[in-house]
């Protein structure tokens, strides 16, 4: 029935996709904040618990400093830019695709229906399903921590590592989209693997921000080639810091982030589609 | 190669099937054993251009599974499928353009926000040029009793005023086809003609071909010139509704109060299903007029009460059925 491989793509990989993608996100994006704007108070609340829920985080973080002087051989400052950096990158991920979890509930009660009647890519639509801008708190948190870090952290700045920094955050939180969107279609499948994702985005995040010495090197291992979180901040990071990595792996690796990033989002990308078309909705 | 002529049928259905693999967990073990469900069973028939067809059948009979197929919803499992010259399930995004669809179980308005903001996304989301959003707009408020509504929260419309809506929504960027899934379901009779007022206009004017399924045998009656029957996954029949109630031999149901409690009458043309106290149900053709009937009985007896029950849907079919 499919023959033609690259048949199904002539509707949606048309050269404007990624612009229409875009603009659908956005289109959806507003009307989800004016429904949340229709709950002021309530929208107030959650972004002022949200925003302390993250401040407390890195609190512990700090509590920890005061009894011990390093934690796996990085200082307080090191932790934090590890901490701001993983910190910024998923909160990017998870504000701009943190719903996606949300999507086994509406292939289990076949809402994505009405979805994909419309003539707007479903990826994006589900992307801004329940945006939330309350989830900014913690990429200015992630943000605010980083800043600290950058101000007590000792590192030679040299023009590759100034470069570094911002790509590092980017690639970061590519890399993040790559594993909710991989989760997403894998929830076609599995009806609800919200649970799966959640510690993979919320895991791995909590993972990276603590040095890769104190973890099992099998875990630093998987988190390196099996889902490759290792990119998004530990590999440039120990080369800002000036630190060896646990793993040995050569000295360009720490520069892949970026080609390691868009190999994720193309597989889940593929990982997407084929979710999609194994729909299969629901009775009525 | 996507251009559709006038002579080409507006939707094109041959041989489709859809197979469904279920897992079902054997009783008293963790054992999960699969197996495959004919959902549709190969299904052919096309409808032209400006058409209004009724498609029914019990719960579970595949007419679901069907129109799911049609908007490209649901990949079909064999057979060829063709809305508009296109292949529904290959390119979903650009026959959603040209489609619209309303899911009387589900609907596409924003919750929380006023009826007109949705509009507003269907406006952006198919590029709907100014003066035909208007002009659609200012047609399906005036026809669907929308004005008051606008500006509600959709989460305080009422069930028939959200149907509406949704309605509306579906016909702003001026579908060539619009497939309705029980359209009426759970709207008061004043909702319910409304409805179907608003789609016999549309039809009529904008030639848009309907594909209607209902549980509701008046939809069909006021509404379409074909039916087409759907059972197990299979078209049991397709054609006028009169001949559906010939095949299947379908009766209507007098339900009549006397005055007192009275041994099964006997009246021409009628048969005694049964009685409960002074009420009695007397099943007479479908296609026969109530009117010569109640005179008789009321000849006879002084009557208190009546009504005239429509034949089920699902009996028409079961009878077929029978007959088959």
């Amino acid at each position: 029935m499919e023959a033609e491989p690259r048949g199904g793509a002539a509707g949606e990989r048309t050269p404007g996709t990624v612009a229409e993608s875009v603009r659908a996100y956005r289109l959806v994006v507003r009307m989800w904040m004016r429904s949340t704007m229709s709950y002021r108070a309530s929208f107030v609340m959650t972004a002022f618990g949200n925003f302390a829920a993250t401040a407390l985080d890195f609190l512990t973080i700090v509590l920890m400093f005061s009894h011990v002087e390093a934690l796996g051989g990085f200082s307080l400052p090191e932790v934090a830019f590890l901490y701001g950096t993983a910190s910024t990158s998923f909160g990017l991920a998870d504000l701009l695709m943190g719903s996606m979890d949300r999507l086994g509930e509406r292939v289990r009660d076949g809402t994505l229906d009405t979805l994909m009647l419309r003539p707007v890519p479903v990826l994006a639509q589900v992307a801004a399903d329940r945006f939330a801008l309350r989830r900014l708190g913690r990429v200015v948190q992630g943000l605010l921590v980083l800043g600290w870090a950058l101000w007590r952290v000792d590192v030679h700045w040299t023009v590759l590592n100034v470069a570094l920094l911002p790509v590092t955050l980017v690639v970061g939180a590519a890399i993040f989209c790559a594993v909710y969107v991989a989760g997403g279609a894998f929830q076609f499948w599995a009806g609800d693997a919200a649970q799966v994702q959640n510690s993979v985005t919320y895991g791995g995040a909590t993972l990276l921000q603590y040095p890769p010495g104190v973890f099992a090197r099998d875990l630093v291992r998987g988190v390196t080639f099996v889902v490759p979180l290792a990119f998004v901040n530990w590999l440039p990071a120990l080369r800002m810091l000036g630190r060896p990595d646990p793993l040995g792996l050569p000295g360009w690796v720490d520069f892949a982030g970026a080609p390691v990033a868009l190999v994720c989002c193309a597989l889940s990308g593929l990982l997407w589609r084929a979710g999609v078309r194994s729909y299969r909705s629901t009775g009525s | 190669m996507t251009v559709t002529d006038s002579a080409e049928p507006m939707i094109a259905v041959d041989g489709v099937e859809k197979v469904f693999d279920v897992r079902r967990k054997v009783a008293g073990t963790l054992r999960r054993e699969r197996h495959q469900v004919r959902a549709v069973d190969g299904i052919s028939f096309t409808v032209p251009r400006g058409e209004m067809v009724g498609y029914i059948g019990p719960n579970g009979a595949g007419k679901s599974t069907t129109i799911k197929m049609l908007t490209g919803i649901l990949s079909p499992s064999g057979g060829r499928l063709r809305v508009a010259g296109i292949d529904p399930s290959r390119d979903r995004t650009r026959l959603a353009r040209r489609i619209g669809v309303v899911f009387g179980q589900r609907t596409t308005l924003w919750w929380d926000l006023p009826l007109r903001d949705s509009y507003e996304l269907v406006r952006r989301m198919y590029r709907i040029e100014d003066p035909r959003y208007a002009r659609n707009l200012d047609a399906c408020v005036e026809l669907l009793d929308l004005g008051p509504l606008l500006d509600v929260p959709v989460r305080q419309l009422s069930l028939g005023q959200r149907m509406r809506g949704d309605i509306a929504a579906a016909l702003l960027h001026d579908p060539e086809v619009l497939y309705l899934d029980e359209p009426t379901i759970g709207l008061d009779v004043i909702s319910k003609a409304k409805v179907r007022d608003f789609l016999r206009t549309v039809n009529a004017e904008r030639g848009t071909t309907v594909l209607l399924t209902t549980h509701d045998l008046t939809d069909i009656e006021t509404l379409c010139s074909r039916v087409m029957v759907i059972d197990h996954g299979r078209l049991m029949y397709d054609g006028g509704l009169d001949g559906l109630h010939a095949v299947g031999e379908s009766e209507r149901t007098l339900v009549v109060d006397f005055a007192h409690e009275l041994p099964p009458v006997e009246v021409p043309g009628a048969r005694w299903v049964r009685s409960e106290g002074p009420r009695q149900w007397l099943a007479f053709p479908a296609g026969d007029s109530a009117a010569p009937l109640v005179t008789a009985l009321a000849a006879r007896h002084p009557l208190v009460d009546l009504s005239v029950r429509e034949p089920a849907i699902e009996d028409v079919i079961a009878r077929m059925y029978g007959a088959a």
